[in-house]
């Protein structure tokens, strides 16, 4: 039987293509997750991003609600709307997540990390590290000779500005916790 | 009154509790304690299958056939890795069943101790959830835990593992009623401004169409009473994927047929061409949609899934609606009741004449001519000579699959088996087992490949000893008939390891199991044949000899759309170009 002849109109052209709700911009979100304090709740949840190949900027995780049995996972995630909207479906389904809060669209929010810089020099450069780390309020924790260890807390970008500037100073080695963010107000 | 009982004891006390007469399994070193109380008891019945993948799709073909939770009982380690494939394929089909694992003693847990494996890590992506159980005074409200959320919303697989010391330890069990299911409560009433919407867009509409999936199933006998109520009240046609075949019955007037990749030309031309397309419990697959750019693009999209995730995953929906099929179904009637029972009938009318000229295509048609038995013509004959009886179908995956999908005609929910999803070969078999268990006294057919049948027979082992007579209707092309397909229309007719060239005798194979074996090779031995096989009070395998270089057809190719179709081989030079060739 030959190839059969089709009305023409019907697929040259996508609706899909014409509808804006979802945009192919890829966007940064960071949720904010409740799960069950268990075992192996973690790797469901980590599971979950490696097996569907989503990306996880950054991940934070600790027990929030001691009596209650809860943790909170922050999760700084990449993706189009149509991925960060599956992303909060599918982590919605695991069984021991109680509730999933996307902090980049409920409102405002405040985001914050910590880091330790290690910055080794001597003479001028360690004056000037000192200086710069008085200017970003970081304080310093250890101290040697020829050394320091600098904490600071500020957004992932005030962060990411410290350590391009400790660079050329002598920056050694970074330790950052990756974002613990809440949502403002009183709710 | 507090009951306090080794954790064994308990496993098979909440068996009972959940109403569960019949577990798939095999004994080994970690789990010796449950098998012990087995043993002494008599409410539940224990089917000892031949390997533990064999009794995980057994617990599917149980829970499939009866919804109910299908209960499989397996040993750690290689009992446990045995058993990955099922669970994989019930949680891409949405089937409820419930491992229980054995695992090495708590104190011994990593220290790679003898048949020790991480299943509860192993398990995680292909269970719904899963526990290791620590704890005996914890492990009863766990068992119903693990029932509850196995059935709830979206059914799946879960798993249990249950460390041999758990099992020996005394502990207090906890009634099903007393352990605490709130963990798991997924909304399952539909949001009445979005049905509202959808019963104005149906009162509209000029060419709508029912696409309905598995969840139908899933959600219960009464949703897919209410489909047909809906279904045949609005003149509406409907077709549905290959898990969802029998919810609407194929004797219906307003069915289409099966749609997607080996559809029917009808169910596809109206899935494309349609301008309200509403959805019911099914996901989108890539076997149904097609090039996604191209997909129905003229229509609105009315999404009914119980599963969040569903919606907006492929396809995005104009009108999403989360809920269960059975009430939102319920809804709908009562809402398109209140206002009128109005449809464009007139419309509806055109429409339905569109269809009858694409069936006038006639996509299944096939010639059968000479000493050659057609696949196809076997499958017409088997539908015609079985559809009276109380009849239950599994398949295994390919060709024949498609075929039986095509040929055979499904009148009522739970009676087609077939691993949708994950398309799993081997699955056939023990399904077929787990749905004879579960109904005695029907027809239960396997309609296999006999590629697909080597991969699970051992399970005739089963069949035998317990007296099931399930019907194996092997299809034998001495090919793997897809591969071949697939290697004809995409890889230049280079036939790379698609056939087999040291097939079993399967009379002799058959009688060595102590069942009974059947050759046919000629069409005018068939129906008298397909009548022996019927009448045979005992397990069978019935190898028919088929073309052995026919191809499924109709077919949408990989990276096409819908009405793109192929409907025979002069039709099939070239079309699948380089896009579409590196999909699946």
């Amino acid at each position: 039987m030959a190839a059969l002849k089709i009305k023409k109109g019907s697929t040259s052209h996508s609706a899909y293509n014409l509808r804006p709700n979802f945009s192919d911009e890829v966007e940064t979100h960071t949720l904010a997750v409740l799960v069950d304090n268990e075992p192996g709740v973690l790797a469901r949840v980590i599971g979950l991003f490696s097996g569907r190949g989503y990306n996880i900027e950054s991940l934070t995780v600790a027990e929030v609600d001691h009596t209650g049995h809860l943790s909170r996972i922050t999760v700084v995630t990449t993706g189009t709307p149509q991925v960060i909207e599956q992303i909060k479906a599918q982590l919605g389904r695991i069984v021991p997540v109680h509730a999933v809060h996307d902090l980049t669209v409920e409102g405002a929010s405040v985001e914050r990390e910590l880091a330790l810089f290690k910055v080794a020099g001597t003479g001028e450069k360690r004056v000037e590290a000192l200086r710069l780390a008085d200017i970003f309020r970081a304080n310093a924790v250890d101290s040697t000779l020829e050394s320091f260890v600098f904490e600071l807390t500020g957004t992932p970008s005030k962060i990411d500005a410290f350590a391009d500037l400790m660079r050329p100073l002598g920056l050694i080695e970074v330790a950052r916790t990756g974002v613990a963010a809440l949502s403002r107000g009183a709710e | 009154m507090t009951r306090q009982m080794t954790g064994a004891k308990m496993v098979v006390q909440a068996l009972k509790d959940q109403g569960v007469d019949t577990v798939f399994g095999y004994p080994g070193g970690a789990v010796l304690p449950i098998y012990d109380e087995i043993f002494q008891q008599n409410d539940i019945r224990h089917i000892l299958v031949r390997h533990e993948q064999g009794a995980v799709h057994a617990a599917e073909g149980y829970a499939r056939s009866t919804g109910k939770v299908g209960v499989a009982l397996v040993t750690s380690g290689p009992g446990a890795t045995n058993a990955v494939t099922g669970l994989t394929d019930a949680l891409l089909d949405s089937i409820p069943i419930l491992v229980l694992t054995g695992q090495v003693p708590t104190f011994m847990i990593g220290s790679d101790a003898f048949q020790e494996a991480d299943t509860v890590g192993i398990t995680r992506p292909c269970t719904k959830h899963n526990w290791l159980a620590k704890d005996t005074d914890t492990l009863a409200e766990t068992l119903h835990q693990a029932f509850h959320v196995a059935q709830s919303g979206r059914p799946g697989p879960v798993l249990v593992d249950i460390p041999k010391d758990v099992q020996f330890a005394n502990g207090t069990y906890t009634a099903p009623e007393k352990s605490d299911t709130s963990i798991y409560a997924p909304e399952t009433k539909g949001d009445i401004t979005a049905i509202n919407e959808l019963v104005e867009a149906l009162e509209k509409a000029e060419r709508p169409v029912f696409y309905t999936g598995g969840g139908v199933i899933n959600s219960g006998p009464k949703a897919s009473k209410l489909l047909r109520e809906l279904v045949d009240a609005t003149g509406i046609p409907i077709t549905s994927t290959l898990m969802g075949l029998g919810a609407y019955p194929a004797s219906g007037e307003n069915w289409l047929g099966m749609l997607g990749m080996h559809g029917l030309y009808e169910a596809n031309m109206a899935m494309h061409d349609c301008d309200l397309m509403i959805n019911i419990g099914a996901r989108f697959d890539d076997r149904i949609t097609g090039l996604i750019s191209a997909f129905s693009p003229g229509s609105k999209k009315v999404h009914i899934d119980i599963d969040p995730s569903s919606i907006n995953k492929v396809i995005p929906a104009d009108i999403p609606i989360v809920g269960d099929v059975e009430s939102v179904l319920t809804d709908i009637l009562k809402v398109w009741k209140a206002r009128g029972r109005t449809v464009n009938r007139e419309a509806i009318a055109k429409w339905q004449s569109q269809i009858s000229d694409w069936r006038k295509v006639e996509c299944l048609k096939y010639v059968q001519e000479g000493k050659t038995i057609k696949p196809q013509y076997a499958l017409e004959r088997l539908e015609a000579l079985t559809k009276d009886h109380d009849r239950y179908i599994t398949t295994e995956v390919g060709q024949h699959q498609m075929w039986a999908a095509q040929y055979l005609g499904f009148e009522d929910p739970n009676r087609w088996m077939t691993s949708g999803g994950l398309g799993t070969m081997g699955y056939g078999t023990p399904a077929s087992i787990g749905a004879q268990v579960a109904h005695p006294d029907s027809l239960v057919i396997n309609v296999a490949g006999e590629a697909s049948w080597l991969m699970n027979m051992q399970e005739m082992g089963t069949a035998v000893q317990f007296r099931l007579p399930v019907k194996q209707f092997i299809l034998n092309n001495e090919r793997l008939g897809m591969v071949r397909q697939w290697q004809e229309l995409l890889h230049g007719e280079r036939y790379s390891h698609s056939w087999s060239e040291a097939l079993p005798d399967f009379v002799k194979l058959a009688e060595a199991f102590g069942a009974k074996g059947i050759l046919c090779s000629d069409p005018d031995d068939l129906d008298d044949a397909i009548m022996e096989m019927i009448n045979y009070d005992g397990p069978v395998i019935f190898d028919c000899l088929v073309e052995k270089h026919e191809n499924c057809f109709p077919m949408i190719p990989s990276g096409k759309p819908h009405n793109e179709m192929l409907l025979g081989e002069a039709s099939t030079q070239g079309v699948i170009q380089a896009g579409g060739a590196v999909m699946v």
